[in-house]
């Protein structure tokens, strides 16, 4: 089930033009690694185990968001029908991290990518319950039709990548 | 546009006549400038939206709960006024509900000020580019555009930015907005970047969309850093939790709500919906109904003042770094909490009545509150794939619902636009919520209609319509609302009728005083109507003998096609499209089953679309009334025209009492649909005239027979009778009745009609289910479009 759940989150990924790494914790530091582009800004991952590369700035200022080319998050969970990522809004700035910078690099256990739009809207509720209050459901990248074409990365990303830890 | 007379002093005949011709040139303006841009914009999200629609498994289930939710939050409405001013005084932000336009804006304008000059440092921070002007960035907003509130900021010396990039072209043109959902749709690539070249001091000229979207991103990226206020409207707000949730594709809703440190959300009081589980299937379905997505790309369901922390690009302190953001577990609860980073934040929903409350107790505007502002149904409508938003559209809402909310809103008014609404039922399937938007419509043109003066023109159709509606309408309204007896008329005096009416001075007063448009073909009418035909061959019993004789040559009968009919000779097909009455008494009978031609009453379509609903309900009573003695003898009403099918079976719901509509929709049958019935039930097919197998044919369907979803019957007839027929995609043939005939709409028709003639093929034979459409569809092709049943039927 999950592996077949993780397989449509996967290929509702490729359909958005995401690309995404799935790799076992002990690797997942490298995984980051080789996603990064320019200077980077992160958020830390609550994965036990995983760690942010070095030369990612966890502890970023405005202006830092504003210069880094990619932000990496965690994503809360994910949702494999329409290859969804849920971020928080927390303090330690996953929303501004996740939307800034011109790539953004979500990372998710591949135990909470569940399969469609209700179990995502099961783990919000679950998520608000517990006491979060602001969760952005982010799908594909930034995009506009506003200007005669379609162009991606407008205000927000517009290069998404999703590494998904597996369980062990 | 022309002006208004909305001072209760009346116009003279010939100012009608002016009317007319004004807004017909401002109609082929607007076709000619913006028709070019809208048209590949509306018609492809359209198709997309059908797309997907059709891909969704469970759609209707979805369309059907989100309707059911809307139902429910605007019946509670004053409850959930309350529970989420609760639920947001608790996270720490302020709810205020505004009367009216002037309200809204007075109190917007107080907290930005405040927000500018009041406690907020970064007001006067060297990095403030404008000084003590105040700042504000905002995310589209259809209801600030409601109420002005650009205007008033700026009145009161603030800077405001749109973000959304379709709404910051339309404010750097000083323009408004021709779609709800894709504001400059009617701006070309070009033209957007000619704007910009006139606007701003470029080092190169930008071309491409991607550099005219990089030049905006880094110019609105700059302002949104600066900001001290961000406006955003709200897709839908949870009164449980105060969630607002904002649907953007471009990010930038996300930005204006969490950059500056005072985020204000204004909505309609009507965006308010119980629960968190409630937003579920809206969240499904807004981008599927919008632009045939499966879901937009940021959908942000936020419960400010938010936990994110503030963003000051002047300091170079790390963003989380003077709060506990390293106890994930600190109550974040509380925004008076000192560790909370919340508190650096502030947050305003302000939720606009402006008329909604008493939309909400009219009984029938109050489904234009369930509209989720998707867009849908102005992409699927013809018109509105011609004309844009500025064509059809009121002063902020454009399309199909905009008559709904220009009417209910506070000093808004909708009598410019609503005509253009020809009511043929596309949209009906678009609605993700199931508003029945052209109901809206005909309500709306009725109460115009009675709230107009005395017209000097009655006495040229009196006599000729006795209605029950109020002596001001206009007489061509009036003409065409009761074009039967009309007919009538015509017939008796057929053939000298169509000859003057053919003559040149004629149509010159036709068109002076009914505004029909000179260069429309009218009707031939036919002395011999169908049911005097009917009768002249023996009427019911030669049929019923003649139904028995093909019945013997059949092998066997099956029960279930023991069945009589009755035919409705509607005005069109008794009066003028005589052979396709013929050909379907010729084709009932042939296939066993006898047929009444009974002199029926009009069904009340014609006043319908004239927004004439006092007439519309007498003749719909009548019409049961002469009918309810064969349908409870079983018999079967079957229905030509699919305009009078779709009114028995859709308008007839709010004419009738229900169990009378019950027996009438249940008992009425398409008649080609019908046809189809009887040969999968063994009727035996040879006794059409069959084609080949691979007969190449064109049919073109009617739009309220696809809205009932019996398109498809027809295509199986054709096929089963040895055609390979191929359907048309464009939603609507542009003629919709009296809708082309009209002077003011006669190019629009045109326009819309040769999108359809383009999906033709020279050499197939066209066939067509709708009177309008035929006719439509003969005069632009130059060539004879029968119905379906006049190539089948034996001869
Ligand atoms: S009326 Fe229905 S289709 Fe039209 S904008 Fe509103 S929700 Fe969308």
């Amino acid at each position: 089930m999950t592996t077949d759940t993780v397989g449509r989150f996967e290929r509702a990924l490729e359909d958005l033009q995401v690309s995404v790494a799935h790799v076992q914790a002990t690797d997942a530091t490298d995984a980051i690694e080789s996603a990064l582009e320019g200077p980077a800004v992160g958020v830390e991952l609550p994965f036990e185990g995983v760690s942010l590369p070095d030369r990612v700035e966890t502890a970023p200022t405005a202006g830092d968001l504003v210069d880094a080319t990619t932000g990496v998050t965690p994503a809360r969970f994910a949702i494999a029908e329409y290859g969804t990522v849920a971020i928080e809004s927390a303090p330690e700035g996953d929303e501004p991290v996740a939307l800034y910078p011109q790539r953004h690099v979500a990372v998710v256990a591949e135990s909470d990518v569940v399969p469609d739009l209700g179990a995502g809207f099961d783990r919000l509720e679950a998520a608000f319950t517990a006491g979060d209050d602001s969760i952005v459901f982010a799908t594909g990248r930034s995009s506009t039709a506003d200007m005669g074409g379609l162009v991606e990365g407008v205000h927000g990303p517009g290069e998404v990548h999703v590494i998904v830890l597996e369980d062990r | 546009m022309a002006e208004r007379v909305d001072n209760g002093t009346r116009s003279e005949p010939a100012s009608q006549a002016d009317t007319r011709e004004a807004t017909a040139a401002r109609l082929r303006y607007l076709m000619e400038t913006e028709g070019n841009a809208i048209y590949p914009m509306a018609s492809g999200s359209n198709v997309r939206r059908a797309q997907t629609y059709a891909e969704t498994d469970d759609i209707e289930q979805l369309r059907a709960e989100a309707r059911a939710i809307k139902e429910d939050a605007i019946d509670r409405l004053p409850e959930l006024l309350e529970t989420v001013r609760e639920a947001v005084e608790k996270n720490g932000g302020t709810v205020y509900v505004a009367d009216d336009a002037a309200d809204a804006n007075a109190y917007v304008a107080a907290v930005v000020e405040e927000a500018a000059g009041g406690s907020n440092e970064r007001a006067t921070a060297a990095s403030h580019p404008s000084g003590d002007d105040p700042t504000v960035v905002k995310s589209k907003s259809m209801t600030t555009e409601e109420i002005d509130l650009n205007d008033t900021l700026e009145a009161r010396g603030a800077d405001v930015y749109e973000t959304d990039l379709g709404e910051w072209v339309i404010q750097l043109a000083d323009d408004s907005p021709s779609h709800i959902v894709g504001p400059a749709m009617h701006l070309s690539r070009e033209e957007i970047a000619a704007l910009l070249e006139a606007e701003f001091d470029l080092a190169e000229p930008l071309e491409t969309a991607a550099e005219l979207t990089r030049f905006a991103r880094d110019y609105l990226g700059e302002k949104i850093r600066e900001a001290d206020v961000g406006i955003t409207g709200a897709n839908f707000v949870v009164a449980e939790t105060g969630t607002i949730t904002l649907v953007t594709n471009e990010g930038n809703a996300r930005k204006c709500a969490v950059t500056p440190d005072t985020h204000v959300a204004v909505a309609g009081v009507e965006k308010l919906i119980p629960r968190l589980r409630d937003l579920e299937p809206f969240v499904d379905i807004i981008a599927k109904s919008a632009t045939g997505q499966s879901i937009s790309q940021y959908v942000t369901m936020l419960s400010p003042p938010t936990d994110s922390p503030t963003l000051d690009f002047a300091d170079d302190t790390p963003l989380a770094g003077e709060t506990d953001a390293a106890d994930p577990t600190a109550d974040t609860g509380d925004a008076t909490d000192e560790t909370d980073p919340s508190g650096d934040r502030e947050f305003h929903l302000v939720l606009l009545d402006n008329g909604r409350m008493d939309m909400r107790a009219d009984d029938q505007l109050r489904e234009t509150l369930y509209c989720i502002r998707c867009g849908a149904c102005s992409n699927s409508c013809a018109n509105f794939q011609s004309v844009g938003g500025h064509g059809f559209g009121g002063e902020t809402y454009s399309g199909g619902i905009a008559t709904g909310w220009e009417a209910g809103l506070a000093d808004h008014d909708a009598a410019e636009f609503n005509d253009l609404c020809t009511g043929c039922t596309r949209c009906v399937d678009a609605c993700p919520v199931q508003i029945d938007i052209p109901w809206i419509n005909t309500v709306v043109r009725d109460r115009l209609n009675r709230g107009e003066e005395p017209a000097h023109l009655d006495s040229l159709v009196e006599g000729l319509t006795p209605d029950e509606e109020p002596s001001g309408l206009d007489p061509g309204k009036r003409f065409f609302g009761n074009i039967g007896t009309a007919a009538r008329l015509a017939s008796a005096t057929a053939p000298v009728s169509n000859w003057i009416a053919d003559a040149e001075p004629i149509r010159a007063l036709l068109e002076r005083t009914l505004g029909i448009d000179r260069r429309r073909n009218l009707p031939t009418f036919r002395r011999e109507t169908l049911v005097d035909w009917f009768e002249s061959r023996g009427g019911t019993e030669a049929s019923r003998y003649r139904a028995e004789r093909a019945r013997k040559r059949f092998d066997e009968v099956p029960d279930s096609l023991e069945r009589e009919a009755v035919l409705y000779a509607d005005v069109y097909t008794n009066h003028v499209d005589v052979d396709r009455g013929k050909a379907a008494v010729r084709t009932l009978e042939a296939l066993g089953v006898p047929v009444q031609v009974p002199n029926l009453p009009e069904s009340g379509r014609a006043p319908l679309s004239q927004g004439m609903i006092a007439t519309a309900d007498r003749q719909a009573s009548r019409l049961y009334a002469a009918v309810a003695e064969d349908l409870d003898a079983g018999r079967d009403l079957v229905v030509i025209e699919p305009s009078d099918l779709a009114a028995f079976q859709r308008e007839y719901e709010r004419l009738l009492p229900e169990r009378s509509f019950e027996t009438l929709s249940e008992n009425s049958y398409d008649l080609c649909a019908y046809v189809f019935g009887l040969l999968e039930h063994g009727a035996d097919p040879s006794v059409l005239r069959n084609g080949s197998g691979e007969e190449p044919i064109t049919y073109h369907s009617h739009c309220q027979q696809r809205t009932l979803g019996l398109e498809a019957q027809t295509v199986a007839l054709l096929e089963r009778c040895g055609y390979a027929p191929r359907t048309t995609e464009a939603e609507c043939c542009g003629m919709a009745g009296s809708f082309g005939y009209k002077r003011e709409y006669y190019e629009v028709s045109v326009d819309v009609g040769q999108r359809l003639t383009s999906e033709i093929d020279a050499d197939d034979p066209v066939v067509a289910t709708g009177t309008s459409c035929g006719d439509q569809l003969e005069s632009l092709l130059e060539r004879p479009v029968p119905h379906p049943l006049e190539v089948l039927a034996p001869r």
